[in-house]
């Protein structure tokens, strides 16, 4: 596919370059916004340049919060937000890689039933079980805390299955040649099998850390307690709470800060994963 | 190191498929056994039953003076290298080597010492930091080697450990792997598909075929005295021309057919049995048109079809090959190299 045509190549990247717009621009105006004075959003034009208040802003959405709305100083919020998203995120990496290590190498009965049992909750994300999985959590007095936060969220189908994905194309031979040198099941799984998945453990790492940093509804749901709000869902109080008007200046300057640890988890498991592609080999 | 006895072993998979049946056979201590026949034929499963990968059906399996019918394959005191290495990729040489060792729980300094000792022998001690995936073919087989090496196991079991690799390499380890089993006299069960390889390395052979023994034997009693049509036309390259007796007496060719013992419907005749010179001895003479010539550097291949036949018989000379294609010529067979076969059992007559 090199193809040497000059205005298709134009063509390609100015695509490539619209669509890069378009998705950084929404950023930037966030990242502009929280820079500016409350008054500047009222007139109901967006400056597109920055303004002089970012210092400012973000002391406050720091260490003040907005009491008279009922958002706490983001500090806590954001760590609740991480303490939720490592829980959900450590939790499903642990029960789909074991889970998928059980499917795959050992002969059960009902395996395959229990694999597409595995397979249907796919079609059941937690907005569809809602009202059930709020009933179960709360009968288990677990409102307000951080384990009915994370750990309705913590069965995942799709890292089962990416897993189970995996372990099928790692050669049989090299769980023969473990057994040959006397390594047990376990032993196979924490010695070999463990090392060979870092780059899909990364991978998978980033996807449900982003998935359990954004989650917003079920927090939403089953916390009703200030010591338990999460970020996410933080920024929507903060926009609606209270009879004044949106401070949009702090509410961009939240929405910056709780952007950066989903980057910042992403830049470091980077690193591990392309690391993981350029020196694993099955 | 130790002898293997197998006692009517059997393997049935789950779905009813008869993988071995009824395979006895006594290895003992220090011998190199290979075991060699065509794709399904059973030995890969059988080497994976004597290592414990595959689990027994019927019969009994000893190593040594133990019944392990019912062992884990770490308990059988067995290494086994397999065909495509099966090395841990993300583990260094060192530590692929030292993997089962530290699993049996060793003394570092003894697993230090046996690594080493191992990576001298196989000429790998300079690789002993690398991944695998940085290592060659060749390299990688060794390194394959060496895990089975360290362990010192009472039995070696090679499942077509050189497959992979290419003609070059695989004669070169062929012989490596062989000197190293004559010094360490390590017991060893040896699969493959390659005829040569099995003549080549075995100190005796089983040829098998359809999950039972065809032969066993040294590597020169099964070549000279095939016990079977199969065995004929398996061991030995090109294989053996099958010429029916019957065709042989309406040819006329019969000429001391008669001595051949009764029963005799087939007869097995090796390419470099057909001679293109009239020999002394007692011979058959058979004569057919040549289609093809098959020049392959030392020798050539000579393509004939008898009169009235269809199927080519092959005929191996040394050398370039005197005749031309399509010329009409005369083979002569010396009555003591034909192979008496009864096509219906497939047996040899006597």
């Amino acid at each position: 596919m090199v193809e040497n045509d000059r205005w298709g190549n134009l063509f390609a990247h100015i695509v490539l370059i619209l669509g890069v717009a378009l998705v950084i621009f929404p950023v930037y105006v966030a990242v502009i916004a929280s820079t500016h004075p409350p008054g500047t959003f009222v007139r109901g034009v967006m400056p597109l340049l920055p303004g002089p208040n970012a210092l400012e802003n973000y002391r406050t959405v720091i260490f003040e919060g907005r009491s008279n709305a009922g958002t706490p100083p983001i500090g806590g919020m954001l760590w609740n937000s991480f303490v939720m998203a490592m829980a959900i995120t450590i939790g499903k990496l642990s029960i789909s890689v074991l889970s998928a290590f059980a499917i795959v190498y050992f002969r059960f009965p009902f395996r395959m039933f229990f694999f597409w049992v595995i397979f249907l909750t796919l079609m059941l994300p937690v907005e569809v079980r809602i009202v059930p999985t709020f009933q179960v959590v709360a009968d288990l007095g677990m409102l307000n805390s951080f384990a009915g936060l994370s750990i309705p969220l913590i069965a995942s189908a799709t890292a089962t299955f990416l897993f189970r994905q995996f372990f099928m194309t790692v050669p049989e031979e090299l769980m023969e040649a473990a057994r040959v040198d006397g390594a047990g099941p376990m032993k196979f799984f924490k010695d070999i099998l463990l090392p060979l998945s870092v780059t899909n453990i990364a991978a998978l790492f980033v996807i449900m850390f982003i998935y359990g940093w954004n989650q917003y509804l079920w927090p939403l749901l089953i916390t009703t307690d200030p010591k338990y709000y999460t970020i996410v869902m933080g920024i929507q109080r903060m926009v609606t709470g209270g009879d004044a008007e949106p401070l949009w200046h702090l509410v961009m300057a939240t929405v910056v800060l709780a952007a950066l640890p989903p980057i910042l988890v992403i830049l470091f498991m980077q690193r591990l994963f392309v690391k993981g592609l350029t020196e694993t080999e099955k | 190191m130790a002898t293997i006895v197998m006692d009517d072993l059997h393997k049935i998979y789950a779905g009813g498929v008869k993988a071995v049946t009824g395979i006895s056979l006594d290895i003992a201590d220090g011998e190199m056994i290979v075991l060699v026949g065509p794709s399904g034929c059973g030995k890969s499963t059988l080497l994976r039953m004597v290592a414990g990968l595959e689990t027994i059906s019927g019969g009994t399996l000893k190593i040594g003076d133990r019944e392990v019918n019912n062992l884990e394959p770490a308990e059988r005191d067995i290494a086994m290298v397999f065909q495509n290495y099966a090395l841990y990729p993300h583990m260094t040489v060192f530590n692929n080597l030292a993997y089962g060792l530290r699993n049996r729980k060793f003394p570092k300094d003894e697993i230090d010492r046996r690594v080493r000792e191992a990576a001298e022998m196989l000429e790998i001690a300079q690789f002993l930091d690398r991944k695998p995936r940085n290592l060659s073919g060749g390299q990688r087989q060794r390194v394959a080697m060496g895990r089975a090496l360290v362990r010192e196991p009472a039995a070696f079991l090679f499942d077509e450990p050189l497959s992979n690799l290419d003609a070059k390499l695989r004669v070169q380890m062929r012989v490596e792997i062989r000197q190293l089993q004559k010094r360490l006299k390590t017991t060893s069960l040896y699969v493959t598909h390659d005829q040569l390889e099995a003549l080549t390395m075995a100190d005796r052979l089983v040829v098998l075929n359809g999950g039972k023994i065809e032969q066993v034997g040294t590597p020169m009693e099964v070549f000279s005295k095939p016990a079977t049509v199969f065995v004929a036309g398996f061991i030995g390259s090109p294989a053996m021309n099958m010429i029916d007796a019957s065709y042989l007496r309406e040819t006329g060719a019969a000429a001391g057919l008669e001595n051949l013992p009764h029963g005799t419907d087939l007869i097995g005749v090796r390419p470099d049995d057909l001679l293109l010179v009239k020999p002394d001895a007692p011979h058959l003479t058979l004569t057919g048109n040549v289609v093809l010539l098959e020049p392959a550097g030392a020798e050539s291949h000579i393509y004939v079809t008898l009169a009235g036949n269809t199927q080519p018989i092959t005929v191996r000379v040394q050398g370039l090959p005197t005749v031309l294609e399509g010329a009409q010529v005369s083979m002569y067979v010396p009555l003591a190299s034909l192979h008496p076969f009864d096509a219906k059992t497939g047996l040899r007559v006597a």
